[in-house]
């Protein structure tokens, strides 16, 4: 009985009722860390896998070799997409709150991950998205009525109610299915790229995945596949530091950086402030350029802090200090590009004003439509005969029979 | 005597086996410090440290293979699956290594691993957290594969399978972690305490493997069911006109033969129900071995009542779920055979 184990724990630098501490984080000045051509090779930039490419300074100017120079139109753009990603998960929390959903996960905190880095890519590229970028919706132009009737799980839901909410994709917008299953997009995206390869096209793809998903086996298979075929590939690995209660430790970020274990594979890693849309614009422009100029594949991590609840099943505050967000040391992704746009004299505080109350009127605007499609109490509901399709091409005659005993129940 | 939940229950079995046997531990997904997403380990990180309940990476075939190598090295692992839809990154190691290591050793080697799962549906989860794979893991031989419908059960059972030198897949229908459920979504929820089996010694017993139980004695038709449905059984045959005898087989692998075919030799009918989908499911085992051992007594063909053969899904998981309505059609249905 007198045993004492040897084991390391990680443990996180805080727990409820503790001081919020992210002296863990390693940050680089902003536009300190050199750029290199998108043809270096793997071994020459290794310390971009250590330091953090930033853009934005804490004055909120632009700076360095990483700045994407994007123009005024552009940035508005991007806020744009930013504040309707937030206020969209705002609005779907109360809904799900209120019982109108089932369930729901919201992007808070993060939300310059996707846009940045959706608004780099081509519209012929092809996105594998975990349930946390939903803004790659959004910054492809997809209209939130369809996003919130698949929340709904209503007669438009574009998975016909087969999916739990935010398990959305869009095949006419290159944006492939979320699973529940963490961390099967990322090889899957790698197998996307290779036939790009063999088919001789231009397009590439991305992928997204949680730090904490980095231990599934799937995520080794990306990497090795990546590496070995040098497939035109961006895989993001997006670091918010927690996995529902356990720290990034516990998915081995304790020693080294999570881009840190690209260069062992043979691919170009790059770490990145994430809550810098500028420097996630620009990190995914160089990996795109790199991957379709025959460079082969990019290992980005985006360091950023999951703002908001797991989910809605969950309470963090059970787990990490309450106030957390809030000492996060790279701040909020929304505020940080408004503030650069003021300190550019492109954007006012009254302009900014009035963006959000727009977003917020199309949101309630899109609820109210996405409602006439119905709701899970209310009709029009989704067609019942429906639940035997897609099972296969074509219905066997097996599920035609269970069909057909299932709607003599519901007769009856 | 205590009144448990079927979570507090299983928290009672792993806090008592942690505290008998310096051996014993506890590895999975969020378990450690927050006491599990369903709160089963909860307080027992705190009570054992976290060298014995420990958080694990995301990797369920990390936490599967790891299990297998502290067996190995004397410790009598317990890993929680998050849900039984994330068992699958694990499952070569389930199937190739763990359920075959004493056979290929010539019991050399082993590994006495418990690896617990929540699951089943009825809880809006969609179809990464409503599935029912029972019947993909009793398939594989030298697995034991189980399923509790009560917290008394729950407990003695989850004590025989930490015991065991055997692996065991554990399977809890989350459904019911909180109180019975019939099937039926509209009625207000129940708890465990007004039901007999949410009785649970505060100690230490044991429910054996691979033991039937009868839960209801009736003349005209056997019911074999196990987990939630055992609770839908109970409230159709209550209901029906149909005297049913009802049998909890807890225990898939084994199987307890014995107590089926005295049952269905006493009423010559057999209705099975099950979460799991249909085709190839454990219903078809259960079928296979109710013919082959009283066919001669049969008076109407076994009939299974199961979840139609599609993935579960989130909208019509009322559809989708076998619940009372289905059972009693095939209840009068056998009857009229
Ligand atoms: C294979 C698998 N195992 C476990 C889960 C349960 N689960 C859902 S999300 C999650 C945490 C994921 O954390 P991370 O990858 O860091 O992404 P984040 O939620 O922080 O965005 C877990 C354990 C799952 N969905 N799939």
């Amino acid at each position: 009985m007198a045993r004492k184990s040897r084991l390391h724990i990680p443990h996180p630098p805080a727990r409820p009722g503790d001081r919020p501490d992210f002296g863990y984080v390693e940050i680089s000045e902003a536009g300190e860390v050199d750029r290199p051509e998108v043809n270096s090779r793997v071994k020459h930039m290794e310390s971009l896998a250590h330091d953090m490419v930033r853009v934005l300074d804490d004055q909120h100017a632009a700076l360095g070799p990483w700045n994407p120079h994007l123009d005024t139109h552009e940035l508005q753009i991007a806020l744009r997409y930013l504040v309707l990603s937030r206020v969209f998960d705002e609005r779907m929390l109360r809904m799900q709150r209120q019982g109108n959903i089932s369930f729901y996960m919201q992007s808070t905190g993060e939300e310059a991950v996707s846009i940045g880095a959706a608004m780099a890519l081509q519209p012929s590229d092809m996105l594998f998205p975990s349930y946390r970028n939903s803004g790659l919706h959004f910054a492809r132009g997809r209209n939130p009525v369809d996003l919130m009737c698949q929340c709904l799980s209503n007669s438009k839901d574009m998975c016909k109610g087969r999916q739990m909410p935010i398990m959305y994709h869009w095949a006419r917008g290159k944006i492939f299915s979320i699973s529940g299953n963490l961390g099967t997009q990322f090889p899957q995206a790698v197998g996307w790229a290779m036939a790009s390869a063999i088919k001789g096209e231009d397009a590439i793809a991305a992928a997204w995945l949680g730090e904490g998903s980095t231990a599934e086996a799937d995520f080794h298979h990306a990497l090795t596949f990546a590496a070995v075929y040098q497939a035109p590939v961006i895989l993001n690995i997006v670091n918010n530091q927690w996995a529902i209660s356990t720290f990034q430790g516990f998915a081995g970020g304790e020693r080294r950086s999570f881009a840190a274990r690209g260069p062992g594979y043979g691919i170009a890693s790059i770490r990145l402030d994430g809550n810098d849309l500028l420097a996630v614009h620009a990190v995914t422009r160089w990996a795109a350029e790199r991957a379709r100029t025959g460079n082969g594949p990019t290992l980005i991590e985006h360091v950023t802090y999951r703002a908001a609840a797991h989910s809605t099943s969950d309470d963090p505050s059970r787990y990490r200090p309450k106030d957390e967000w809030r000492s996060w040391p790279l701040g909020d992704p929304i505020e940080r590009l408004k503030r650069h746009m003021i300190v550019q004299g492109d954007w006012t505080e009254a302009r900014h004003d009035k963006l959000v109350a727009d977003v917020r009127e199309l949101v309630d605007e899109s609820w109210k439509e996405a409602l006439t499609h119905g709701s899970m109490t209310e009709g029009p509901f989704l067609d019942k005969y429906e639940l035997f399709e897609d099972v296969f091409k074509d219905i066997p005659t097996h599920l035609i029979s269970q069909r057909e005993q299932m709607l003599g129940f519901e007769e009856d | 005597m205590a009144r448990m939940n079927m979570i507090q229950a299983l928290n009672s079995a792993m806090d008592l086996m942690l505290g008998r046997d310096p051996d014993v531990v506890i590895i999975g997904e969020d378990v450690g410090y927050f006491g599990g997403v369903f709160r089963c380990t909860e307080g027992l990180q705190r009570k054992y440290g976290e060298h014995r309940v420990i958080d694990a990476p995301i990797a369920e075939g990390g936490i599967i293979a790891s299990t297998i190598g502290m067996g190995v090295h004397g410790l009598r692992p317990v890993a929680e699956i998050q849900f039984a839809d994330y068992i699958y990154p694990g499952i070569d190691q389930i199937i190739s290594e763990l359920a075959r290591l004493r056979y290929r050793t010539a019991g050399d080697f082993f590994a006495p691993v418990t690896i617990r799962a929540p699951c089943g549906g009825g809880i809006r989860g969609g179809q990464t957290h409503s599935q029912s794979p029972e019947g993909i893991f009793s398939h594989v031989c030298g697995l034991k594969v189980v399923m509790p419908s009560t917290p008394y059960d729950a407990k003695g059972l989850l004590i025989s399978a930490i015991e065991d030198d055997d692996p065991v897949v554990f399977f809890e229908p989350k459904r019911i972690y909180n109180g019975p459920f019939d099937g039926d979504p509209d009625k207000p929820a129940t708890a465990w305490s007004s039901h007999p089996k949410g009785e649970v010694p505060d100690g230490y017993y044991s429910v054996p493997i691979g033991r039937a139980e009868v839960v209801r004695e009736g003349e005209d038709v056997t019911i074999l069911c196990y987990g939630t449905m055992v609770h839908v059984a109970e409230a159709t045959a209550a209901r029906s006109e149909v005297d049913a005898e009802i049998i909890d087989v807890r225990s898939m692998v084994p199987l307890d033969v014995g107590t089926l075919t005295k049952s269905v030799e006493k009423t010559g009918r057999c209705v099975i129900i099950h979460e799991a989908t249909r085709f190839s499911g454990f219903g078809a085992e259960l079928a296979a071995t109710v013919q082959e051992e009283c066919f001669y007594y049969l008076e109407a063909p076994i009939t299974r009542v199961c979840g139609w053969d599609t993935p579960y899904p989130h909208a019509f998981e009322w559809e989708y779920f076998p619940g009372q309505k289905r059972l009693a059609a095939a209840l009068d249905q056998v009857m009229s055979a």
